[in-house]
């Protein structure tokens, strides 16, 4: 096995950023037929790799093959004809074009200089289908979803004729219908003169799909482990360095100090909320110190609850903070009131990505940070390096631009912003979306301990053990509606499935014994 | 945020609603030419002669060709300044060619035209290449194509009286009734607005537009392809300013600057995204036509030419604001 030539192997690349090591002397070998997965801590250097791969980075040092033949693909379209497709961790979609404009971007199908359209659509259409995506090609991409988005980048990845499919973190926006989806295109995908590379912080996942795992730390290669005789504890352990306790619902910590709904002061009453839309008569009490989870299945409307909550979407119903009824008209009003919303969409609506590190952190606690109307840019400073170290921000400098750091350290810049802003509500939507089993950790010890300092958390996920783990109780909803309530200490996955499948009136007799 | 069993659902009603949204925003802009135009025949018996009608078909043709071409870049979310000097800059080579050098018609025309593309050409390399922001690029291009016009033509017009036929481009009437100049806007528009939609031209600048990034990453060359895009406006400056030559029968050498700010607002008016992604050719042509509209129909209700600038001030920012509405409601 070892002398027939690697699919795609990479031998001692090494790549640098002004002040970072991204890679250094790096292996990595794909065989053929195998889905390879590809783990690492944020920042471990995962997605320069696979960077290299695509032609969007050269290597400093060190050499790729493709089938035992060297490589360097000058760019990605490069690497398309050599037959490696690459589905990136940031969405590269062109939002005013449609769907099918999209996939076939570069490579429209013309008639006397004049695009076919109608011909983009019909292979679009042709490609939907083979894979099971329930998508309508002339669909400015716009509209969709951030999963829909991700189903767009999949099928344009797919539509090459491509050996090797690289996939950086694909699942992070998707339901778990949609994963199911994703895995049977893999599946179908795979064969003996295929490959796929996987990257993944979701461990189950990775047992699910994967044949081998190559795990990197620090931008260094550290062991390549067969994924079936190999324990998750052991994967993680190679990935931090250390061993690290997961999946265990810290119960003291949390349940001890937040004791939840009896007798502490209510801190935000939502009541008959409701959106042209989706929104029906959605009313919950968030209190003092607690830590309440939204579930429900994608398009349940909880990100449109936080959204109605701030301001950002229009809304009817009545919301009080301390008790005072309040009219948030815009995201603004709801800082002003002490809410803040972390949202699901880091890149659309978190980061000033071309800006660094310290102005992010500074955008929305600036009012409070200015002397006679100048911005005091040394606090700003000393703030955000206190928050680099804190969340463990893996960045070389604070004034490092927001786009160059990795996909989870963005996500804890977009954390640390709120952080400053101290909110006394704190609305967190998909917290932990792309981010390392140790920094989820991180931020679950930090949530637990907002919570005990008095803060009061909402907590928006669709991971389910997330939910469990964090939340005092658990409010979960079903196609814009509140099905129900649970107390965190007594709900299992069963119950928030049973609640969160509980459809209209017309299907309430399915039963729903199988989604647990 | 979708679930399987309502993603169909949800995509026939986004498309449907997309539909209706393009539609609309054609129909709104229309909507507001019909309007004004209304207003105009109630508020002056001179307006709807056709004499007038014809003057003001004449007067939308030359900014209406500098904003087909300003369409593209304006889609690519660039800005192109030089358009009003750089047509003036046309207008005085095809002077040279014609007039001074005594070349054939046909060379003196395509000579304009090719004068037009150079500009656009190396706004393109500027902005492809050296990577300058285009405001800078083409700020730069209005400055010197205004400073070439005065120098080359010796700061005094060139005439055309000399130049048999040359003024027929503009003001014959191949179809009786209908100036030439007129026709070849309506020419160009088609050809302009096949392009945005149909050739790769135009494909990629709304791609650009709508993400640059992402399209190189797709394997687009974007660079090249930018400088395509500025050369395509740019041969529209060219033909602005080989019709601006003919209609005046000389070339101005003083003319131009502000003409750029008319086409751009024309371009806005007619529901184009700064910001770019967002374009129709369609929509800028109602833009033009209600810009000349506007000033045509406040000078001849006697308007003071200083109010009627405030005017069209005013309807630029109505104009912006309704289409801001209109997307607001769609999100
Ligand atoms: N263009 C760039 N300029 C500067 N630094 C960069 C650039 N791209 C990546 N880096 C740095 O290189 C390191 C590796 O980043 P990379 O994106 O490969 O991590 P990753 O393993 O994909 O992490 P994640 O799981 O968070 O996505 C990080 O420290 C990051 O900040
Ligand atoms: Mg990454």
């Amino acid at each position: 096995m070892s002398d027939s030539p690697a699919l795609l192997r990479a031998t001692g690349v090494s790549k640098s950023f002004p002040g970072v090591r991204a890679l250094d002397d790096v292996h990595l070998d794909l065989r053929h037929g195998e889905v390879l997965a590809l783990v690492g801590e944020n920042g471990a250097g995962k997605s320069t790799l696979l960077k290299l791969f695509s032609g969007i980075y050269r290597p400093d040092e060190g050499a790729m093959e493709l089938d035992g033949a060297p490589m360097s693909p000058s760019g990605p379209r490069q690497a398309n004809e050599l037959g490696i497709s690459v589905i990136h961790q940031e969405f590269h979609l062109m939002p005013d074009l449609t769907v099918a404009q999209n996939i076939f971007i570069g490579r429209e199908p013309r008639r006397a200089g004049l695009i076919r359209d109608d011909e983009l659509v019909r292979r679009a259409g042709v490609l939907f289908e083979r894979l099971g995506i329930p998508l309508d090609p002339r669909q400015p991409v716009s509209h969709l979803s951030v999963a829909g988005q991700q189903m767009v980048e999949i099928a344009k990845a797919l539509s090459f004729d491509a050996r090797v499919l690289i996939m950086d973190e694909p699942t992070a926006a998707l339901t778990e219908t949609e994963v199911d989806t994703l895995f049977r295109i893999v599946r179908d995908f795979v064969s003996p003169r295929t490959g796929v590379i996987y990257v993944s912080h979701r461990m189950d996942e990775i047992k699910e799909i994967s044949d081998r795992i190559t795990v990197l730390r620090d931008g260094r290669y550290v062991d390549t482990l067969p994924t079936a005789s190999t324990a998750t504890r052991e994967v993680i352990a190679a990935m931090v360095g250390r061993q690290l306790e997961t999946g265990v619902r810290p119960g003291a910590a949390s349940s001890g100090s937040a004791p939840g709904a009896d007798g502490r002061e209510v801190v935000l009453s939502v009541r008959g909320l409701t959106t042209r839309k989706l929104l029906r008569d959605v009313s919950f009490e968030l209190h003092r110190g607690e830590i309440l989870g939204f579930a429900g299945l994608m398009g349940a409307g909880r990100t449109e609850v936080a959204r109605a909550v701030i301001g950002a979407d229009r809304s009817t119903g009545a919301v009080e903070v301390q008790g005072r009824a309040v009219r948030i008209r815009n995201p603004a009003d709801a800082v002003r009131n002490g809410i803040g919303y972390l949202s699901e969409d880091r890149k659309r609506y978190g980061l000033l990505l071309d800006q660094d590190v310290v102005r992010n952190v500074m955008l929305s606690a600036l009012p409070g940070m200015t002397r006679a109307g100048f911005v005091r840019d040394a606090d700003g400073r000393r703030v955000a390096a206190e928050m680099v170290d804190r969340l463990a921000i893996r960045t070389p400098s604070v004034t490092q631009t927001a786009k160059n750091l990795s996909g989870g350290n963005q996500q804890k810049v977009v954390l640390a912003k709120w952080l400053v802003r101290d909110c006394d509500v704190l609305i967190v939507d998909e917290p932990t979306r792309g981010i390392d089993v140790g920094a989820k950790d991180e931020i679950y010890g930090l949530l637990t301990s907002l919570a005990a300092q008095g803060k009061s958390i909402i907590v928006i996920s669709s991971e389910l053990p997330e939910v469990l783990r964090l939340a005092d109780r658990v409010v979960v909803m079903c196609e814009g509606r509140v099905t129900g309530t649970l107390v965190g200490a007594d709900a299992t996955q069963h119950d928030i499935m049973e609640l969160a499948t509980r459809f209209g009136t017309d299907r309430s007799l399915v039963t729903t014994g199988d989604s647990a | 945020m979708t679930t399987p069993s309502t993603t169909t659902a949800r995509t026939e009603r986004a498309a449907t609603r997309f539909g209706n949204r393009q539609q609309l925003q054609q129909i709104l802009a229309f909507a507001g030419l019909v309007v004004i135009f209304a207003f105009f025949s109630f508020a002056s018996p001179y307006f709807l002669d056709w004499a007038n009608v014809k003057g003001i078909l004449l007067a939308t043709a030359v900014t209406g060709i500098m904003a087909l071409g300003a369409t593209f870049v304006i889609a690519t979310g660039g800005i192109d300044l030089s358009v009003g000097t750089g047509m003036t800059l046309c207008s005085v080579m095809t002077g040279v060619f014609l007039a001074n050098l005594g070349l054939p018609l046909v060379v003196g025309v395509l000579g304009g035209l090719a004068i037009g593309a150079l500009i656009g050409l190396l706004n393109g390399l500027n902005v492809s290449y050296l990577r300058l922001p285009p405001f800078i690029a083409t700020l730069a291009m209005m400055m010197v194509a205004q400073g070439l016009s005065l120098v080359i033509s010796g700061t005094k017009p060139i005439y055309f009286s000399d130049v048999g036929g040359f003024d027929q481009l503009a003001a014959g009437e191949l179809v009786p009734g209908l100036p030439n100049a007129v026709l070849i806007f309506f020419a160009a528009a088609a050809i302009a607005g096949v392009t945005l939609s149909k050739t790769l031209t135009g494909r990629y600048a709304l791609s650009i537009g709508s993400n640059e990034e992402a399209t190189a990453i797709s394997g687009v060359d974007v660079r090249r392809w930018k400088v395509v895009i500025y050369t395509v406006a740019g041969l529209f400056t060219g033909l602005a300013g080989v019709v601006m030559a003919s209609r005046l029968n000389s070339a101005q050498p003083g003319l131009g600057l502000g003409y750029e700010l008319e086409a751009i607002a024309a371009v806005v008016i007619g529901g184009t995204s700064l910001r770019g992604g967002k374009a129709t050719i369609l929509g800028t042509v109602i833009g033009a036509l209600i810009m000349a509209t506007l000033t045509n129909g406040l000078r001849i209700m006697s308007i003071p030419q200083e109010w009627q600038k405030v005017a069209v001030g005013i309807v630029i920012v109505l104009a912006v604001y309704a289409d801001i509405l209109r997307r607001g409601k769609e999100a």
